[in-house]
């Protein structure tokens, strides 16, 4: 085992460390613009919410490296264009996402929206200030399986040619440096629990109501 | 888009080994494989510890925690220590089908309704009876979905596997990578979708044959009172 690898490429980890992380977070930040408006939508009509489900359901299947291979194809990319892997990626984040969303929506009680409304809320003003934010905690459920999820496939794109921390696990196949396998495995774990515990953080943080509330607001 | 179809109508690439009935009963060897010795596993480990109630919390973690892991790292890294094979790849996918099968079979029976295993023991049933009889179908629908997101999994896995070397329908893009053949690259993942997307189709149809007609209505109507347990 050449653990004297990482000492000298602790550079190239860093500069990957850096390009892995946004490969994963900026799809998962469109995945949520993207997904908010379409579980909206699926709370208006049962038929657009069983083709919303179907179709996101349908897309989530379809394995990572197939998906990575078949955009380019779709979208006219080149195949070593990193769009496709951060498109790949917003698809399996909007596919997770979209169902939870709607759900959570879902679960908003009429009373809460009836009230608003009878406050004088508009549809769009009440869905900003009252539902969607009490569809928060499912959302930032979601978020973090979907942030986790994306830090693991980023790797992926490595095997074709794609950026970030999986190029250390085909480089140190090819050359046979065990140590630098691990460290990839080691740094994408790593930055997996960061970001799942920052979103955990975030959502408390904007939530404070289900903190306080919890105990109190089940009573009728 | 042409080649692709060239691709799919040259009988050269329906026979042989590197045909497309073998690479498919390889990919589906390999998932079934997987699946049942995962499955072999967790199931049992995951009935008891949804029967007692015992470790709950640790498997949650457990799953959730691997779930963060590098499915293409770890199969490098077997095959980087164990040689490329059979056996370093299908390590990899059963140590990746675990997760989810063992959380889903705990989760189907850690979410039995509390009342209706009284209900069973009331009525005489013993422990395994109870475990047999009355959580077991009740948590089917649990535990079929995780072995869904189990079964996924793996053919996804299998596909990334073709980069060490396993066989299956992987193999038409790696190979396809290797010349820029893009034809063979995107006839290969059309076939992995259908693969995925067919399977995935027939184990819902499962699902929806095994699980009791009796859950169903109750299901839909009323949430599972999950906090019984805390007041029990």
């Amino acid at each position: 085992m050449n653990w004297g690898w990482i000492p000298r490429n602790l550079g190239l980890v860093a500069e990957l460390t850096v390009e892995h992380s946004w490969l994963a977070l900026l799809p998962l930040l469109l995945g949520l613009l993207i997904s908010v408006p379409l579980a909206w939508l699926a709370t208006r009509t049962p038929l657009a919410r069983s083709v919303l489900v179907t179709a996101t359901g349908l897309l989530y299947t379809v394995p990572s490296l197939a998906l990575i291979v078949m955009l380019p194809l779709l979208l006219g990319l080149q195949i070593l264009d990193p769009l496709n892997l951060v498109v790949a990626l917003t698809i399996y984040t909007v596919a997770l996402l979209v169902r939870s969303i709607a759900d959570a929506l879902d679960a908003v009680p009429s009373v809460v929206v009836a009230a608003a409304t009878a406050m004088g809320y508009t549809p769009l003003r009440r869905f900003v200030a009252v539902e969607m934010p009490l569809a928060i905690p499912v959302t930032v459920a979601g978020l973090r399986v979907a942030a986790v999820s994306n830090m693991s496939l980023v790797t992926v794109g490595a095997i074709v040619g794609l950026g970030g921390l999986g190029l250390l696990f085909t480089d140190g196949f090819q050359r046979d440096i065990p140590a630098e396998i691990i460290t990839g495995i080691v740094v994408v774990l790593v930055l997996a629990l960061i970001v799942d515990a920052l979103l955990l953080v975030v959502g408390r943080l904007i939530t404070p109501w289900a903190r306080t509330g919890q105990a109190a607001g089940r009573q009728r | 888009m042409n080649a692709i179809v060239e691709w799919f109508t040259d009988p050269a690439n329906w026979t042989g080994p590197d045909g497309v009935p073998t690479r498919l009963g390889e990919h589906l060897f390999y998932t079934l494989l997987a699946l049942s010795i995962a499955a072999l596993i967790a199931i049992p480990i995951g009935l008891w510890i949804g029967h007692t109630g015992r470790g709950g919390f640790a498997v949650v973690s457990l799953a959730n925690s691997l779930r963060a892991l590098p499915t293409f790292g770890v199969l490098v890294l077997l095959a980087n220590s164990f040689g490329i094979g059979l056996a370093p790849p299908i390590v990899a996918l059963v140590v990746l089908a675990i997760p989810p099968v063992l959380a889903g079979t705990y989760a189907g029976v850690q979410a039995v309704d509390r009342a209706i295993v009284d209900a069973a023991r009331g009525m005489g049933m013993g422990e395994r009876e109870i475990l047999t009889r009355v959580e077991l179908p009740n948590g089917l629908p649990l535990i079929i979905g995780g072995l869904r997101s189990a079964t996924l999994q793996i053919i996804a896995t299998a596909t990334i596997a073709a980069y060490v070397a396993l066989g299956g329908l992987g193999r038409y893009i790696i190979d396809g990578l290797s010349v820029r053949d893009f034809a063979e690259m995107a006839a290969g993942s059309i076939l992995l979708a259908l693969l995925a997307i067919v399977t995935d189709l027939v184990l819902a149809g499962l699902q929806r044959a095994l699980v009791s007609p009796g859950l169903r209505p109750a299901q839909a109507s009323r949430p599972r009172p999950r906090r019984l347990r805390a007041v029990a």
